[in-house]
C-alpha cells in the first residue's frame, strides 16, 4: 500500500531539465492507524453514560417522643397501598386493609403490570373525591425481602404516573397488612 | 493482433475519507471523555426514567455493594480534605501530613475503618481497588448516641456536613446520594436512609441508571 515519491531520476543524464512529477497522493495509512488507536483508548477509558439520579424526599423522622403526633384524617377512597415482596412480587389494595374498596391483588412490575391501574386511579380519584386538588395518595410498604430494585421500580412507576403524593412506610399497621406481607415474603 | 492488457490498478487506497471518519470520531470522543475512575467496588445500579443528572461537585455518595458493604465518595478535593481533617480530630488519631492529605484528596471512593485510612493513601491505586482490600465503613443499625463513634458512617457525614460549612457554604447544604447494587435487600439500604435521616437529611439522591425508552 505504502507509496513512495521517488522522482525517478536515474539514469538520465544530460536530458532535459524537467520538472518532477510529485505523486499528489500522501499516504494517510498511518494516520488512520494512529486516528483509530487514539478512538479505542478514548472509546475504553470513558464512562459514556454518566449516572442519572431520582431525588427522593422523605417525610422528617419523629424522634421526640414527647412531641404530639398529629394525626390526620384521609379519605380511604384516595389511598392505595403496594406492599413489595420477594422475587418481584407485589400487592396492592385500596382503602384500608380489614375493609379495602379493591381487595388485595397481585401484580408485576412495568408497563403491563401497576402501571395500567396507576394510570386510571391517578385520573379516576380527584372524580371520585370530587376535588381536583385531592389526587391519589400510594403509600408503598417494601417487606424485609424486596430488594433495592424493587423500590426503585416503584418509586419510577410514581414518576411516571404522575402520582401527586407517595410515600414509604416501613411499618405494617394491623394483622391484614401484615398477613399479606408474610404471604408474599415466601 | 490486440493484446489484451491488464489494466494496472493502483493498490493503494483512498484514506482519505477513512482518515476524516477517523478523526471526527477521535474528536467526539476527546470533546465527551470524561476519564473513568477505577473503584474498589462494582455496582450495578437499577435503572429507571428520570432523566435528572446527579451533580458532580459537593456530592456526598455512599455506595452500597451486594453484599451490604458501604463505601463513601466526596467530590470535590478541598472538602475531601477538610473532612479527613475533622475525622482525625474526632478520632484522636496522628496527625496527617500535607501530602497524605493531597493524596487523599485526589483518591476514589473508600470503604475502610477510619483507621485504617492511612494504609490505604499509602497504598497504589490498582493494590487499593484489589478485591478483598477494603472492607467497608462500619456503620451502626441502631440510633446514634451522643459521645458514640462506633457509628463510622454517620461520623463521616457528619464531619462532611461541618466540613462544608468550615468551606463558607453557609446557605447551601451539601448534597448526599444513595447509590445500591440492584440485588440489594431493602434492609441493608434502609439502614443507610435511616442514618442520614438522623441527622435530618430528609432529601437525597438514588443513583440509577438510565432505562429504555420503551419501559
Amino acid at each position: 500500500m505504502a507509496e513512495l515519491n521517488t522522482g525517478g531520476d536515474e539514469g538520465k543524464k544530460g536530458g532535459k531539465v524537467r520538472s518532477k512529477k510529485q505523486n499528489a497522493k500522501v499516504d494517510l495509512t498511518a494516520m488512520v492507524d494512529l486516528a483509530f488507536l487514539l478512538i479505542t483508548f478514548f472509546m475504553l477509558t470513558t464512562s459514556l453514560s454518566k449516572p442519572q439520579s431520582m431525588n427522593l424526599n422523605l417525610p422528617d423522622k419523629k424522634t421526640d417522643p414527647n412531641e404530639e403526633q398529629e394525626d390526620i384524617n384521609v379519605d380511604e377512597r384516595r389511598t392505595m397501598t403496594v406492599i413489595l415482596g420477594k422475587n418481584n412480587q407485589m400487592t396492592w389494595f385500596m382503602g384500608l386493609a380489614e375493609t379495602p374498596i379493591i381487595p388485595p391483588t397481585k401484580d408485576k412490575y412495568g408497563k403491563d403490570g401497576i402501571r395500567k391501574t396507576l394510570l386510571k386511579k391517578v385520573k379516576e380519584v380527584p372524580e371520585i373525591v370530587g376535588d381536583p386538588k385531592k389526587g391519589l395518595i400510594v403509600i408503598i410498604k417494601p417487606t424485609k425481602t424486596s430488594t433495592y430494585r424493587n423500590l426503585v421500580d416503584i418509586l419510577d412507576e410514581m414518576a411516571i404516573c404522575a402520582v401527586p403524593t407517595y410515600a414509604i412506610v416501613n411499618d405494617f399497621d394491623n394483622a391484614k397488612e401484615k398477613q399479606i406481607a408474610a404471604e408474599i415474603s415466601k | 493482433m490486440a493484446k489484451i492488457k491488464m489494466s494496472k490498478k493502483a493498490t493503494s487506497i483512498d484514506m482519505t475519507a477513512m482518515c476524516d471518519v477517523a478523526f471526527l470520531l477521535l474528536t467526539f470522543f476527546i470533546l465527551t471523555a470524561t476519564a473513568k475512575v477505577p473503584e474498589p467496588v462494582t455496582v450495578d445500579a437499577p435503572s429507571s426514567t428520570v432523566k435528572a443528572k446527579l451533580p458532580e461537585t459537593d456530592l456526598f455518595v455512599v455506595t452500597v455493594s451486594n453484599k451490604g458493604t458501604i463505601f463513601v465518595d466526596i467530590k470535590g478535593r478541598d472538602l475531601r480534605r477538610k473532612t479527613l481533617e475533622i475525622m482525625q480530630l474526632k478520632y484522636k488519631l496522628p496527625e496527617f501530613s500535607q501530602e497524605e492529605k493531597d493524596q487523599f484528596a485526589l483518591m476514589e471512593s473508600f470503604g475502610v475503618p477510619v483507621e485504617g485510612v492511612r494504609s490505604i493513601i499509602k497504598m497504589k491505586s490498582s493494590e487499593r481497588n484489589r478485591a478483598g482490600v477494603q472492607t467497608g465503613v462500619p456503620y451502626d443499625t441502631i440510633p446514634h448516641v451522643e459521645g458514640d463513634t462506633k457509628n463510622q458512617l454517620y461520623e463521616w457525614i457528619y464531619a462532611a456536613r461541618q466540613a462544608y460549612i468550615d468551606l463558607g457554604n453557609t446557605k447551601k447544604e451539601l448534597n448526599f446520594a444513595v447509590k445500591g447494587d440492584a440485588k440489594l435487600q431493602y434492609p441493608k439500604i434502609k439502614n443507610v436512609m435511616d442514618i442520614l435521616q438522623e441527622q435530618k437529611i430528609n432529601t437525597f439522591d438514588l443513583v440509577t441508571g438510565l432505562r429504555g425508552k420503551n419501559y
